[in-house]
């Protein structure tokens, strides 16, 4: 495995200014400049072509070449906008809400590692981790809801919560069966353990027929914990106009937003890297053909997990333009009673195959 | 990172943990306590964190700031006329309560200053201290985690048993 990256962000790490670690800072900060970049332009651009795609329309047109620069005009609206705080809100828990919301979903991107040389925190327990952190969205949620001293912010923020505290533990639960079949918790480890020359067969969900259960259970979990549709109650506009966030404007609002797809990323690596082997190229070396090897390196690992996080957020907004919204009742049937004990039954049978047959 | 930066790190982790604890019980606001707990139990974790059990840690975020704080907000929101309440925060019967402090605090430094023995492990940590844990609870201490599991599906039952109510004369289904 090439290093020559490493070196390269060993040296940029040692970087410093005037004595102060700015090299240190850089590196820490590049995936957050990916996200931010990648979620308020081109997440909110492919998101707004997709549906468009999907409904027979175009979608924005007019800035720029195909609209491609209508996000950056929209975040000049958005920069330029008045911030306002409404009088009966909670002003503290109002303005520390949407904070608290980003720092969550950021601090998850710590143990993603983005290649062979590129990872935050090579935690031996980032994946529990991963999916601890989330608890710190939850109540910048709760912050939101009760600052703006709204009944539907309140109805959003709530069933917001209670969705993401109840899909917690089918996702847990998929999640560990992935980690049985790994025998560990970190993050870099995990994808290791599913590199080889034959590619994608390599990866978790295609060895061991069970592990379609586990994966499909936290994509569909998934789903629930970012709030995306189907399971998109907390934010129903017709029925709450926008949930949480309907007292946010300008700036907040956009924080808000930008959570939300770090969240929506930070899934889909997540699932990428249990069952779908990251940073590895799913391409295997047929004879003389080295596609494997010839996709295999540091540039090409940020390349493959960026793909396959891309894909799963390309699913997400399929779905969200296919897929009726599920009732309150009806999306916890499908936790307690679907999910939970089919979550229970790949668990136990995902134990027998590691045991017995592998 | 040099020993300074981390005493550095800590000091602030502690301050952050002490003076989060002590606005949860001075303040008047009952939403502002809960969501200052929050604060508090980041601040636990990361002390954790300093004394390398990173295990742990995790473990008081998902189940501190995951479970317990989501509860305790739930509760505190779904309570009528919580903010209506007015929360006595006042103080009283000082002269009890100085002594009790002073017997306590002085109780707490004779301890850790003339009895407790510090002493530091001989053997340096090394490697994942997850799989020891594992390990440990599925080998050795395999009964008394059967037992709590036991007794968290007892609670679990009982809890939705509780939560769930039947018509009379009509079932719950359909």
């Amino acid at each position: 495995m090439s290093t020559s990256l490493n070196v390269w962000s060993d040296a940029l790490s040692e970087f410093s200014l005037f004595g102060l670690p700015v090299g240190l800072v850089i590196v820490a900060a590049l995936p957050l400049v990916f996200i931010a970049l990648y979620a308020l332009t081109y997440g909110v651009y492919g998101e707004r072509k997709i549906s468009a795609f999907m409904q027979d329309r175009l979608g924005p047109m007019e800035v720029g070449k195909w609209g491609i620069l209508q996000t950056l005009a929209d975040i000049l609206k958005l920069l330029q906008k008045e911030d306002i705080v409404n009088k009966s809100a909670d002003k503290f828990l109002f303005v520390i809400g949407p904070g608290i919301l980003f720092v969550g979903s950021f601090l998850a991107f710590a143990v993603l590692p983005f290649g062979p040389a590129f990872i935050g925190a090579d935690l031996n327990v980032g994946l529990f981790y991963a999916i601890g952190i989330v608890a710190l969205e939850v109540v910048g949620i709760l912050a939101a809801g009760w600052g703006s001293n709204n009944k539907w912010a309140l109805y959003g923020a709530i069933r917001s919560v209670a969705q993401i505290v109840s899909y917690e533990i089918p996702a847990a639960i998929a999640i560990l069966c992935g980690v049985m079949m790994a025998g560990t918790l970190s993050m870099q480890q995990f994808t290791i353990l599913q590199q080889g020359e034959y590619g994608f067969l390599h990866f978790f969900l295609f060895q061991n027929p069970i592990a379609w259960i586990p994966f499909l259970i936290y994509f569909i979990a998934s789903l629930a914990e970012t709030n995306r549709a189907p399971f998109d109650i907390p934010e129903a506009e017709s029925e709450l106009v926008a949930g949480y966030f309907t007292e946010y404007s300008g700036m907040k609002f956009a924080v808000i937003f930008l959570a939300e797809y770090a969240s929506m990323f930070m899934v889909s690596a997540i699932i990428s890297i249990v069952f779908l082997g990251g940073w590895n190229s799913p391409f295997p070396n047929i004879g003389p053909l080295l596609l494997n090897d010839w996709t295999t390196g540091p540039v090409w690992g940020a390349f493959w997990i960026i793909m396959k996080g891309f894909f799963f957020i390309f699913i997400q907004m399929w779905l969200r333009w296919t897929l009726p919204r599920l009732r309150v009742d009806q999306l916890m049937h499908v936790c307690w009673k679907v999910l939970t004990p089919f979550a229970f039954v790949a668990f136990v049978l995902t134990a027998i195959w590691e045991i017995y047959v592998k | 990172m040099t020993n300074t930066t981390y005493t550095v790190i800590f000091y602030l982790f502690a301050a952050v943990t002490v003076f989060s604890a002590a606005f949860v019980v001075f303040s008047r606001n009952i939403i502002y306590s809960a969501f200052s707990l929050l604060f508090t139990f980041f601040g636990v974790a990361a002390l954790y964190v300093f004394l390398s059990a990173d295990f742990i840690a995790v473990t008081q975020i998902m189940v501190y700031v995951g479970g317990i704080l989501v509860l305790l907000l739930f509760g505190v929101m779904f309570t009528n006329k919580i903010m209506m309440t007015d929360l006595k925060t006042d103080v009283l019967n000082i002269l009890p309560g100085i002594v009790l402090l002073l017997s306590i605090t002085g109780g707490l430094i004779y301890t850790f200053v003339a009895r407790a023995e510090w002493f530091t492990s001989t053997v340096q940590l090394q490697g994942s201290v997850v799989e020891k844990i594992g390990f440990e609870t599925m080998s050795r201490y395999v009964l008394p985690f059967e037992m709590v599991s036991i007794l968290l599906l007892l609670a679990l039952i009982g809890a939705a048993f509780l939560a769930r109510f039947d018509k009379p004369g009509k079932t719950n289904d359909k």
